[in-house]
């Protein structure tokens, strides 16, 4: 079968004088047909091109395994350099909630009208580090695995995928030390616990679809991860973290639309699941009482619970609905946006 | 098996690289004010043209030398049959999975040796009793030995690279590409490397080989490409003829060669048993 390769026909010159000096020698073996034709019609494929998404999701799925020890090993090397070492996993969540109850709690008295506001405020910071941590984390991801990325053949989106579960690592540690403090500040435990398992696992799955768009985003426009902490900042104030949006003097529309959003959302989710105090204090948890409510808008220091009495900004019911369908939305629209571009990412 | 088939047809590429923080103003804030006044956007990037046009097909079996100076593009285009570089114009069609073996290849840095050897792996798409059953194989053929339990960036380069290339040449391929992945081992990794070579040819089918060492690529190949600029100059079954004539044209020495065989007089490169 070898008779097809042709030893006469010139090869690509690169420019004139050496084809003239070289013309003898030149044996390079090309079809006359042209070329992607010819390879098309021997059943080669195009090396770097995007695989439809059916075997794309089942080459990911394959790389799971990758995809966790690449999360430890992250995880790992990213604690190495400090002395105290993995238990900065869990210095860092304590300190953040210490942090703001110092500032927000003990200094600015921003705690009136919230029973239990530590309790409050830590699931708060804790609940939303997750979903800010996700963002910012992978927007740097393709740049930051670049020599892998050029080195090896696997599924692009298992490198962002692995920085949301290093992130959902440290929020499951965040929720130990969360737990302990609930236990220590006086919240009973409840099966209403059980809440936060469906809460965090839409708010990975909401993770995971953003991340999978900033990682892209991030991977050619590297004013976008500047711009990135700006963005989450503005975004912790606007979510609810450490004052309720019912207490925001904006008119009853903004502050619903502020409280689906979905970092809001996951945190309220978070909240009732694990405070009885939320859930006993939450606006609407008891029927509309206009008097009560009002005294709890003029000095709600001295009536802590009465918020209760107060109509709610968007129904409560519907919080679960609202978080499946950002859940969906980001995973759907963020694995999309990602997939479109696998073939580029090798570029610097 | 069926010694006339293309495994790799390289159809006119265009590879291209984007540069940001290329020189050109002095790098302050008021610089870059003023070029985004003068809407000269994203002033600092460059691009630098790395393959221009570069077409040619590989058969199963070849063995095909890619020689050229530093900066010609070889690695560019290895990458790039790989499919890990996008090209800018052109196609590459390769049949089957094509690995790249490069010096360049860098693991993470700031793992342990052995980390980066199951991460290496596992993203080649092994499961994790394959690479259980790999693992020992390949420490032993890296001959890092205790150092597998250190970061990888307190490796000396050669070790770095002997891992490397043991962990990617674990898997055996349709399309090789070895990126100078040689040249920073001693006498004892090259003649390992060797044999590891050519057994993953007799498998694979098509071997590329990136080397600087040019009696490597005369005893392993029998294709050469010449590039220069991103271009080729030249390739061809003529191997012993094509290096003599790069040899020639970029200063050096002659090489004194038996008459009648081609064959150097002096080899330096371990000879296959």
């Amino acid at each position: 079968m070898s008779n097809d390769r042709r030893l006469s026909a010139p090869g690509r010159l690169a420019d004139e004088d050496h084809g003239a000096e070289n013309a003898g020698i030149l044996t390079a073996y090309m079809p006359d047909e042209p070329l992607a034709e010819f390879a098309l019609a021997h059943g080669l494929r195009v090396a770097a091109e995007r695989p439809p998404i059916g075997p794309y999701l089942k080459n990911l799925w394959q790389r799971r395994h990758f995809i966790m020890a690449f999360a430890t090993a992250r995880n790992i090397a990213m604690y190495t350099e400090a002395r105290l070492g993995q238990l900065w996993q869990v210095l860092t969540p304590l300190l953040n909630a210490g942090v703001y109850f110092l500032v927000f709690g003990e200094l600015l008295h921003i705690s009136r009208g919230i029973p239990n506001y530590l309790d409050f405020l830590v699931t708060g910071v804790f609940v939303f580090n997750f979903t800010s941590r996700a963002f910012i984390t992978t927007s740097t991801v393709i740049t930051e695995s670049l020599p892998l990325i050029r080195a090896l053949h696997f599924p692009r989106a298992a490198l962002p995928l692995a920085y949301v579960m290093i992130e959902l690592e440290q929020m499951l540690l965040s929720l130990v030390v969360l737990a302990v403090i609930l236990v220590c500040t006086g919240e009973p435990i409840t099966w209403y616990w059980l809440l936060a398992i469906p809460a965090l696992l839409l708010q990975t799955i909401f993770c995971v679809g953003c991340g999978l768009a900033t990682a892209r985003l991030g991977s050619n426009v590297n004013d976008f991860s500047q711009l990135l902490p700006f963005l989450t900042r503005t975004w912790l104030y606007v979510s609810g973290v450490i004052f309720q949006i019912s207490t925001l003097d904006i008119g009853r529309k903004y502050a619903a639309l502020l409280q689906i959003n979905p970092a809001a959302l996951y945190i309220t989710l978070m909240r009732e699941a694990l405070l009885a105090t939320q859930r006993e204090s939450q606006p609407g948890a008891q029927p509309f009482n206009k008097l009560k409510c009002e005294a709890w808008h003029l000095t709600p220091a001295k009536h802590l619970d009465w918020s209760a009495y107060c109509a709610p900004i968007t129904n409560p019911g519907h919080y679960w609905y609202y978080a499946i369908a950002w859940a969906l939305l980001a995973i759907v629209v963020g694995f999309y946006f990602f997939w479109r571009a696998e073939a580029q990412y090798g570029r610097g | 098996m069926d010694a006339g088939k293309p495994m790799v047809v390289v159809d006119d590429l265009h590879v291209v690289y984007r540069v940001f923080g290329a020189g050109g103003d002095r790098g302050t804030a008021a610089t870059a004010l003023l070029r985004i006044l003068g809407r000269k956007t994203r002033g600092s990037i460059r691009e630098v043209h790395a393959i221009r046009g570069v077409s040619f097909v590989a058969y199963r079996g070849d063995a095909v030398g890619v020689i050229g100076r530093n900066g010609s593009g070889k690695s560019t285009l290895l990458r790039a049959v790989a499919g890990l570089l996008p090209a800018e114009r052109g196609n590459v069609y390769t049949d089957g999975e094509a690995a790249l073996l490069g010096v360049n290849a860098a693991l993470l840095d700031d793992l342990t040796g052995e980390r980066n050897v199951v991460l290496g792996c596992l993203a080649m798409g092994m499961t994790k009793k394959e690479t259980k059953e790999k693992y020992p194989g390949i420490v032993e053929f890296s001959g890092v030995g205790d150092f597998v339990d250190l970061p990888m960036k307190a490796y000396s380069s050669g070790m770095g690279s002997r891992l490397r290339f043991a962990i990617a040449a674990s898997k055996s391929q349709d399309i090789l590409l070895v990126d100078e992945a040689l040249a920073t081992g001693d006498a004892e990794f090259r003649v390992k490397s060797h044999a590891r070579i050519e057994e993953l040819r007799q498998d694979a089918g098509t071997v590329f080989l990136v080397a600087h060492n040019l009696e490597e690529v005369e005893q392993t190949c029998n294709r050469v490409i010449w590039l220069e600029r991103g271009q080729i100059v030249t390739q061809g079954e003529n191997v012993i003829e094509i290096i003599d004539r790069y040899i020639d044209a970029s200063g050096g020495a002659p090489v004194e060669r038996d008459p009648v065989t081609g064959k150097r007089v002096h080899a330096r490169v371990p000879l296959k048993a």
